[in-house]
């Protein structure tokens, strides 16, 4: 009796089970709108969500870093700037404060540092302006901020370790002399900045008070940081470029075969070799090292305007460059239709194209770092007013500039130019050394013809140490100047 | 000192929030009813308190006396909506009035923050709108002719849009407000409802056929035509939205749904070939650092604050939102991340999220049909907009400049927004008192 009760029971409550399915399902069909209408905005409103800790995960810190950012600046009356270092730490700037409560910032290196750190007054510049939000953004020690916060002191800002070295940048600094020009020493291995120097200068301890005459005298523009900022035709360090788009056309420097009367005319349009030199019959690696113009305005000719071009795009120019102070694109024009004459100008570095002295010391430097371009960083690190790190950067590939083959023939090519061609004085020390010169013409002031003096090279060919570039505005040929600048750095490094 | 206060204040807030917004999500795993007021209450205490924080801090920072009486003011008003609403609509929904009185509350300590004077008269015009929105659930429950009234919502709606695209005040290149002299008006605020009313009346009827649905379609679009035109994108796209999903649900046809979506993207292209604001829109939102100087500079400061309040922000008063241009108005969001962090705006953004889901649910439970669009249509414009506002701040899609409904500052936003929420409010409570005359007949049986 019981069981069969059971049993009934069993066979009331499945039935009442598959009713409530059956109206659940029914229900569930009507509702089929109402749920895509609630997931589509579950979504929506999740991705908000998903998008803000995206944000204050990865986005922040390089959003509040841009120099446009002036925020940090209204915690002035909270916070102390911090100092800024030299790699080997030395400093480079610091806030003085007086007995009254007085801030100057005081810069113990004069003009020597002067467009690559900066300045902080009548706006920022420099290494100033890029880690301006470290500087005011103190991370002491959290009671101690407590302490501070109560006894209404300031708190001190974070010092900024940056990768240059006082060594190679008194040197460099030295080394131009009077010339006005830049000179870029970077590590191609991790994209450190090592030295960056720009002349005419300026003291940045009287910046305020010199500002007026500063921003007057454009015949000097002593502001202008032309390590990143400058414009220039690259001269002869140009084939550089002519030979990766040959390579990129021919896939080997084999078999190039051409010969040197001491110029070459097209349409008209005559290229001479530097000093009217015939340099004969020559193979590729001949022609790099003698910077032979001819047989660089033929290669150019045989290329056509679309492959240089098409390199030159390539290699950056014309792009956006991952370069984190203010800097001046390099520019590669040739027009809709070039003339063989502006095709010629251009292969040697001549015509409309200009290029900054890092630009050129990137480039280089993939071509030391087997064809990868670090992303070029002046921070090594941030760290407390005790020393604690709180942030480093960590060195990372940019982009793979060139493929490895390309950045091997290149190096080699580069030897020769110190072994036997126009960078000797590099040669026969105890370090290895590579590089490119280059006598980039321009007009002077009066329309005269002057020569700008260029080299770009590296050290320690196999394992490379040091990139240099180097830039004199108007001091002559690449070897007369700019490789003795370079000489001088890669000696003070080794030494 | 002041500064230590401070700092711990904007953990507390965070933990507040924290708190409320959990309990907003688990009230829902309680069946009982006596459990569910508990916790609404409860969440009414963490309103009182999260006002009595801010407000304080912002008092010691400024030493104004205005904000404690705005802080006075702002309570009273929450204990009247809820005794009121308690008592003359004992089956409202609890916890969309307390959604209300947090987002609120959210609005106006940022607000008062940025300028005191700005938020008392936001409250007088807030206390206003109450008092006409109180009256609305009333009506909704006399007033059964609503639905016939579709080609005056129609008229009325087009020619109030029509209006400001003839004479209304050109803001930053945009026509959205008709200036009367002691109130800037901004009709879309209003049409947003309008249009609802006039897209539901003509699609709740089962019988609607396809040419029906044409004529609805082209009449609906004139009003988004007139608003693209008027350079009201936000508006424009709330409109769109809110009718595609209209559409799709009165008809349960997603081939409507798909093709909505479709031409929509399909309009977006050509609006952005065609308008030269559009493009702009576009270009600053992809790299507004590259237009710093003009049409990104109000979006970069906006990410300055953003980033620079972090998780934590930087504690009330200790921000510098004022930098951005029209921070009240358009980018209280980035203010509210600036100050009091990006947990405290997720948090927001969750509560949002809930309210939304409150009222399709209430929108699911109507019977009735057209009562059951407008619902379902007035809460996708909510959903929708805040959507815009907040993606827009932060650079998620391209700024559309629209308000975030109860937390930005703006009259037409306000009442706009509080006669939406007392029309679900009426529709919900005709619901429930459907469901107690149904529980009443059942036991006279």
């Amino acid at each position: 009796m019981k069981s069969k009760e059971r049993k009934n029971d069993r066979q009331q409550r499945k039935e009442e089970e598959r009713l409530r399915k059956q109206r659940l399902k029914a229900k569930k069909a009507r509702n089929r709108e109402y749920s895509i209408v609630s997931y589509f905005f579950v979504l929506l409103f999740i991705s908000l969500i998903a998008y803000m800790v995206y944000f204050n995960g990865w986005k922040r810190e390089e959003v509040i870093s841009s120099p446009y950012n002036t925020r940090q600046d209204q915690f002035e009356d909270r916070v102390t700037r911090g100092s800024i270092l030299s790699a080997d730490g030395e400093t480079l700037a610091y806030t003085q404060t007086d007995e009254e409560g007085n801030e100057t910032r005081v810069y113990p290196y004069n003009n020597v540092f002067a467009h690559v750190v900066g300045y902080d007054s009548n706006g920022k510049s420099g290494i100033e302006s890029l880690e301006n939000f470290a500087l005011m953004t103190s991370h002491n020690d959290y009671i101690d901020q407590v302490k501070n916060e109560i006894m209404e002191y300031k708190n001190p800002g974070d010092t900024v370790v940056t990768t240059l070295n006082t060594e190679l940048q008194q040197t460099a600094y030295n080394a131009l002399g009077d010339y006005k020009g830049a000179v870029v020493v970077m590590d191609p291995q991790t994209g450190a900045v090592l030295a960056s120097v720009s002349k005419p200068d300026f003291n940045p301890n009287t910046v305020a008070a010199d500002w007026e005459y500063l921003v007057s005298d454009s015949s000097n523009s002593s502001l202008l940081n032309r390590a990143t900022q400058g414009a220039y035709p690259p001269g002869s360090i140009f084939k550089i470029v002519d030979t990766i788009a040959y390579l990129r056309e021919h896939g080997t420097i084999d078999g190039f075969n051409y010969t040197c009367q001491g110029s070459i005319t097209v349409d008209g349009h005559t290229i001479p070799c530097f000093g009217g030199e015939v340099h004969g019959t020559e193979d590729f690696t001949t022609a790099f090292a003698e910077s032979c113009n001819s047989a660089f305005a033929q290669i150019g000719l045989d290329l056509g305007a679309s492959r240089l071009e098409k390199t030159a795009g390539e290699l950056l120019f014309n792009e956006k460059l991952p370069i984190p102070l203010e800097y001046s694109k390099s520019s590669f024009n040739l027009g809709d239709s070039p003339g063989n004459p502006l095709l010629m100008q251009t292969s040697i570095g001549q015509g409309n194209t200009l290029v900054s002295p890092m630009y050129m010391a990137l480039l280089t430097s993939a071509i030391a770092n087997d064809g990868k371009l670090m992303q070029p960083y002046y921070t090594d690190h941030v760290e407390t007013v005790s020393g604690d790190v709180v942030k480093t950067t960590e060195p990372s590939v940019y982009k793979q500039l060139l493929t490895q083959d390309e950045a091997s023939i290149l190096k080699s090519l580069m030897v020769e130019v110190v072994n036997r061609g126009t960078g000797t004085q590099l040669a026969g020390e105890v370090y290895s050394a590579a590089g490119k010169t280059g006598s980039a013409e321009y007009y002077g002031e009066n329309g005269e013809i002057r020569t700008h003096s260029w080299f770009v090279g590296f050290s320690n060919v196999e394992d490379p140490d040091l990139v240099v570039a180097v830039i004199a505005e108007g001091a002559g040929t690449g070897s007369t100047v700019a490789v003795p600048v370079a000489h001088e750095i890669f000696n003070a490094f080794y030494y | 000192m002041l500064n230590l206060i401070i700092e711990l204040s904007k953990y507390l807030l965070l933990i507040i929030i924290l708190l409320y917004t959990f309990e907003s999500f688990w009230v829902f795993r309680y069946e009982d009813d006596y459990d569910k007021r508990s916790i609404m209450r409860k969440q009414l205490l963490l309103i009182a308190f999260l006002d009595f924080i801010a407000f304080l801090v912002i008092f010691l920072k400024t030493q104004e006396l205005k904000v404690i009486y705005l802080f006075g003011a702002l309570l009273l008003y929450y204990l009247a909506v809820q005794v009121l609403y308690r008592i003359f609509y004992k089956n409202a929904s609890i916890l969309l009035l307390n959604h209300m009185c947090m987002l609120l509350s959210i609005g106006f300590i940022m607000i008062a923050r940025l300028d005191i004077d700005s938020a008392l008269r936001q409250f007088l015009i807030l206390a206003a709108s109450t008092v006409i929105a109180i009256m609305i659930p009333v009506m909704i429950k006399k007033m059964q002719f609503l639905k016939k009234w579709t080609w005056f919502y129609a008229a009325a709606g087009l020619a109030l849009l029509l209006v400001v695209l003839v004479f209304g005040a050109d803001v930053n290149g945009a026509k959205l407000n008709i200036d009367l002299g002691f109130f800037v008006f901004q009709p879309s605020e209003f049409v947003k409802i309008i249009f609802v009313f006039f897209a539901a009346s003509r699609l709740y009827k089962k019988k609607a056929t396809f040419k029906d649905h044409v004529i609805t379609t082209a009449v609906a679009a004139a009003f988004v035509l007139v608003l693209v035109l008027s350079r009201d994108l936000g508006s424009a796209v709330i409109f769109f939205i809110t009718y595609v999903v209209m559409l799709y649900v009165a008809t349960k046809k997603p081939v409507y749904l798909l093709a909505g979506l479709g031409s929509g993207c399909g309009a977006a292209v050509i609006a952005y070939f065609l308008f030269s604001h559009v493009k702009q829109r576009v270009v600053a939102w992809r790299d507004p650092f590259s237009v710093y100087q003009t049409s990104g500079y109000q979006i970069v400061q906006g990410l300055f604050a953003i980033g620079t309040g972090g998780w934590f922000g930087m504690g009330l008063c200790q921000g510098s939102p004022e930098m951005i241009p029209f921070v009240k108005q358009d980018y209280m969001f980035a203010a509210i991340c600036e100050e009091l962090g990006g947990l405290f705006a997720i948090c927001m953004i969750l509560i949002c999220m809930s309210m939304f889901l409150l009222v399709v649910n209430i929108s699911l439970k109507i019977k009735k049909r057209f009562y059951k669009l407008i619902s379902l249509g007035l809460g996708v414009e909510y959903g929708f907009q805040v959507f815009l506002a907040i993606g827009g701040v932060t650079k998620f899609i391209p700024m559309t400049g629209i308000t975030l409904p109860l937390v930005s500052y703006g009259g037409s936003s306000v009442l706009s927004t509080i006669v939406l929420i007392a029309i679900i409010q009426g529709l919900y409570i005709l619901r429930e008192d459907e469901d107690d005359e149904f529980e009443k007949q059942r036991e006279k049986k």
